[in-house]
């Protein structure tokens, strides 16, 4: 596609044709979860009807139908993140558990007691929670990188951060609360410089940024498929196969090993070392659709869209009086956070969801955040490639009119 | 604009969330319980100053929405003079009346309470009530510790 057509690009979601409380569905809600085109509900219709069976195990025609489509979608991640290999692509139901997974298979085998974990005073609850139970389990401890008014990060305090102790870096590529992109490359050229392996948390950079992760140079990289226009319940966790092939498996069961005696079991090779159990066949094949759809746009093409929304709507906001912006980083994703003088976040939600606009209010799963800005939610609208200027218009005519009825 | 909402934000609660009543600590308070719901930050601190088993003074402080602020105003007037169980029987009532499958609920018999019967349209903002009510049942059972709505 060589114009960006967002009408045209609207016609790939059903969902946007319904109708909430009688008015056009006006979606921003889309850092929570975004909407799924048609290819990819086809998609999941398509191997349910047609190609759906076990994968992995059996001889039988379907079995190697399905097992195909489950390979082509690791294959189309790959390329789409630019790994070195398909080795290097593990599926789990999402960021949180990719998260999980290094802290408790990469992080229990190399972080021990004294050592040190730094994350950012940005990240999602799924970047801090996993973190804390490890330090838990093992005695180290979790260090935090501070940010700005602005919502930045604040480099040289993160450098300060960095010594003999600390054994993972682990920050957010862009943050769900304020939108923030973080510098990355140059974090981790710092953490290499002392040894330090870094995860990146993309679940939010993801349907926005395109993604190298070997010009990043990132040593784990995790996202979830449903930011990502695919199903739920899909997820990616990358990794270096030198570092992948040393760690120890997550979860045990079929499918991650390769000979099983009552005395000892050899495990699988990577991926399926990390992949225990039936996984999310359908679904991971939906997100390869996502994959593809998203392609066929082109990532440069739906980066600038975003970026001229979010410019829009940040102008439009900052003329509302009473309106305050929520992180206002030089670097920013198609997320505005907002809060209004005397009216709580969930009465603007509740508010503008008569007016068929949804949008999130709330803490975001991002506590820590709240409690840096002294508020106890805010107001969240949040973009993605189908949103339009006209959509913007409707939320911001919203908002002026509620403040006017609180009076 | 906002007429599908008249059901759930009528003037009374602009007015209480505007002027909330009784938003004030009682120093020498007799029970004094905190409230929290996690899920959209509202915090709020319930003081009451008894005499035997009446409610001779009941305040509060804290931050929240419009539908919690206006509930928990109105509840500070509205127990004021009653007996525990008396303000026993309007939580049950109350919690009826957001909760409750009656469709026939005798709103007269709450009294002003009833402009938040709006809120059992809006499930996701029956908590938001509720808070204060739960608030004032921790109280009245006398406990000490802070309720979550969660």
């Amino acid at each position: 596609m060589t114009v960006f057509d967002v009408e045209k690009i609207r016609q790939d979601f059903p969902i946007l044709k319904e109708k909430i409380r009688g008015k056009d569905l006006v979606y921003l809600d889309n850092a929570a979860t975004c909407q799924k085109p048609q290819a990819v509900i086809d998609s999941i219709v398509q191997v349910y009807s047609h190609d759906y069976a076990n994968v992995h195990r059996g001889v039988h025609t379907l079995s190697v139908r399905s097992t195909d489509k489950f390979e082509a979608a690791r294959t189309k991640v790959k390329e789409f993140i630019n790994a070195a290999s398909d080795k290097e692509i593990i599926f789990v139901k999402g960021a949180t558990e990719a998260v999980n997974l290094v802290a408790q298979t990469y992080g229990k085998a190399n972080i021990k007691a004294g050592d040190e974990i730094v994350i950012t005073a940005m990240e999602h609850h799924s970047n801090i929670v996993p973190w804390q139970m490890l330090c838990e389990q093992t005695g180290a401890v979790l260090r935090v990188a501070p940010i700005n008014q602005t919502g930045e990060l604040i480099f040289a305090e993160f450098e300060q951060l960095l010594n003999d102790k600390t054994k993972l870096v682990s920050v957010v590529h862009m943050s769900n609360a304020l939108g923030t992109i973080n510098p990355v490359k140059a974090i981790i050229e710092t953490a290499h410089s002392k040894n330090i392996p870094v995860l990146l948390d993309g679940a939010q950079a993801i349907p926005h940024i395109a993604v190298d992760v070997q010009a990043l140079d990132c040593d784990f990289y995790v996202f979830s498929g449903h930011k990502l226009y695919a199903p739920t319940g899909t997820g990616v966790l990358y990794g270096k196969q030198a570092l992948l092939e040393v760690m120890p498996p997550y979860q045990g069961g079929g499918d991650m090993i390769r000979k099983v005696t009552f005395t000892e079991t050899e495990y699988n090779t990577l991926p399926y070392k990390f992949e225990a159990g039936t996984p999310n066949i359908a679904d991971v094949i939906g997100l390869g659709a996502a994959i593809d759809y998203i392609n066929a746009i082109g990532m440069p093409a739906i980066a600038a869209h975003e970026a001229e929304l979010l410019d829009y709507a940040t102008t439009k906001a900052r003329a509302i009086k009473g309106l305050r912006i929520i992180g206002e980083a030089e670097e920013k994703g198609a997320i505005l956070s907002f809060v209004l003088d005397k009216i709580h976040p969930h009465d603007i939600g509740t508010m503008l969801d008569s007016l068929g606009i949804a949008i999130r209010a709330g803490h975001h799963c991002a506590m820590p955040v709240m409690d840096f800005y002294n508020v106890p939610a805010t107001a969240r609208a949040s973009f993605a490639l189908y949103n339009t200027r006209q959509e913007i218009d409707v939320l911001m005519n919203g908002i002026e009119s509620l403040i006017e009825v609180f009076g | 604009m906002f007429d599908d909402l008249r059901d759930l934000y009528q003037e009374v609660i602009f007015d209480h969330n505007r002027n909330p009543r009784n938003f004030r600590v009682i120093d020498d308070a007799d029970r004094k319980v905190e409230g929290f719901n996690p899920l959209c930050g509202d915090r709020l601190t319930l003081y009451l100053k008894m005499d035997g088993d009446v409610i001779t003074d009941a305040s509060f402080q804290g931050s929240g929405c419009a539908i919690s602020t206006a509930s928990v105003s109105l509840m500070t007037e509205i127990i004021k003079g009653k007996t525990e169980q008396e303000a026993d029987a309007l939580f049950r009532q109350f919690h009826e009346m957001t909760t409750g499958k009656d469709e026939h609920f005798n709103l007269e018999a709450i009294g002003k309470l009833a402009v938040l019967a709006g809120v059992r349209e809006y499930p996701a903002r029956v908590k938001c009530a509720t808070l204060a009510w739960h608030t004032l049942d921790a109280a009245l059972k006398n406990q000490q510790q802070a309720i979550s709505t969660e």
